[in-house]
């Protein structure tokens, strides 16, 4: 496990990438908001402090992904949304569910009806988070006794006790299926692992690590999959499959607006969706941080950050 | 001359390639990995020469976890469970990186005497549930599990 800490100045230029990465996923958002983004920006970079976003809609898209309907017309149902929106809300109040990312170590401790201890504990890093609304979900990988295990949880599980986040950090690919075909140290991590504290205001940290694959048969075909995260792709392939790749590629697609603007929620029903869920998930933040606070001072760990 | 690549690879297409990824089910003939520490299953594993299913013991004869399976290991039919698959399982179900197998005998005492991979929860509901009284006791294999997931 390698764990590769950047200096300041390469924090601020992976901010400034996922800023930038931030206002092409965005495409419905108008112009404008982009142009104010870049002027936050070069504000930021003249006085030189970190801060995140001011505007809830920009920020709250990424740490809670599925309060965003799927942009598919035939499963829109507006009051069925509602409706879920208002019991995703209810079951936060409930348990604490943290910011993460694929790429982030999780350990997931759900209530098991099969298990010696009634409770069971999992660690490993999320290689995938999909689905919106109640239906979210995320798949943890862990290599365990050099056996390669996954399991997939529902965020919304009523059975889960606590998800806790033991190292907060983003990768450079959405999905890491990839990693079923690295080498095992890539994604193997202990069960007893330390929670790693950030200190606060701090951008999310993007591990620019580049895992190697193991020698084919692999289980997809990476090399089509323009991965930024694998560095040996290169060596396993034949001139076959480069020629493949090449026939298979699709340089079109970036200019599909309509093909972005079909994958993405406008700008308008997001405002909408996020002046409903806004309040009180602030609420819910500050409460939580508050309570945490509490605990550290009732408990104080060496240091800290 | 790219034409001409593009004619061929479209030809080749037709002649059965798949492109749709495999389910990874265990069916008849599918090739296991003995987990527990048996002489046989030690000796067929380092020797390259894995187990194969001959028969799956369910109506539908696909492998799902804690199903009994007789494999063809070194030359003899033995019995074993199926403790982890590798084909998609439901929520909070461990899914592994290969199809595991402990081997057992006909009473349901495993051959070996220790898993030396993380076993699924899951599988001790499974267990009993298949476990009659008079029958083979199954659960037994669950003493020799290292670990659960």
């Amino acid at each position: 496990m390698s764990v590769i800490r950047k200096s300041s100045l390469d924090i601020l230029s992976v901010g400034k990438w996922i800023l930038r990465r931030d206002c092409r996923l965005l495409s419905a958002v108008p112009e404008k908001v982009e142009v104010a983004e870049k002027a936050q920006e070069e504000i930021e970079k003249l006085s030189g402090r970190k801060r995140r976003f001011n505007n809830p809609v920009l920020e709250y898209r990424h740490v809670y992904p599925e309060f965003l309907p799927d942009p598919n017309p035939k499963w829109r149902n507006s009051l069925r949304e509602k409706m879920e929106r208002a019991d995703m809300l209810k079951r936060r109040s409930q348990i604490d569910i943290p910011e993460f990312y694929v790429g982030s170590i999780l350990a997931v401790t759900i209530s098991d009806p099969h298990a010696q201890g009634k409770t069971n504990r999992f660690v490993g890093i999320c290689i995938e988070r999909k689905g919106c609304g109640l239906r979210a979900e995320f798949i943890l990988r862990n290599v365990v006794d050099h056996q390669g295990v996954e399991v997939k949880y529902e965020l919304y599980d009523p059975t889960i006790q606590s998800i806790q986040v033991l190292r907060l950090e983003k990768r450079l690919d959405d999905k890491l299926y990839y990693l079923r075909d690295a080498l095992p140290e890539y994604c193997t991590f202990p069960q007893d692992m330390d929670p790693e504290m950030l200190p606060e205001g701090t951008p999310v940290p993007l591990n620019p690590v580049q895992v190697k694959l193991k020698p084919k048969p692999w289980l997809e075909r990476w090399e089509r999959q323009d991965l930024k995260g694998v560095s040996n792709i290169e060596e396993h392939l034949k001139e076959k499959d480069r020629v493949r790749r090449e026939l298979r590629k699709t340089p079109w697609e970036k200019y599909d607006l309509m093909k972005q603007y079909r994958k993405t929620i406008p700008a308008e029903d997001q405002t909408e969706i996020w002046s409903e869920v806004y309040n009180q998930l602030q609420q819910m933040r500050v409460s939580r941080k508050k309570l945490s606070r509490k605990r550290l001072f009732t408990t104080p760990k060496p240091q800290l950050g | 001359m790219f034409r001409s690549l593009i004619n061929r690879l479209s030809s080749a297409q037709t002649c059965g390639i798949h492109t749709t990824p495999s389910l990874n089910e265990v069916r008849l003939l599918t090739r296991l990995r003995v987990v527990d520490n048996s002489e046989i299953g030690k000796r067929a594993m380092a020797e390259g020469k894995p187990p194969k299913v001959i028969c799956v013991y369910n109506k539908k004869r696909v492998g799902l976890i804690g199903d009994r399976v007789m494999v063809a290991i070194k030359g003899q039919k033995k019995k074993g469970i199926l403790v982890g698959l590798k084909q998609n399982q439901k929520v909070k179900v461990p899914k592994f990186d290969s199809n595991n197998i402990v081997l057992i005998d006909d009473n349901g005492t495993p051959l070996g005497t220790r898993i030396h991979v993380p076993i699924p929860t899951i599988l001790r509901t499974i267990l009993k549930e298949r476990t009659h009284a008079k029958g083979a006791d199954y659960t037994k294999l669950l003493g020799i599990a290292t670990r659960f997931v």
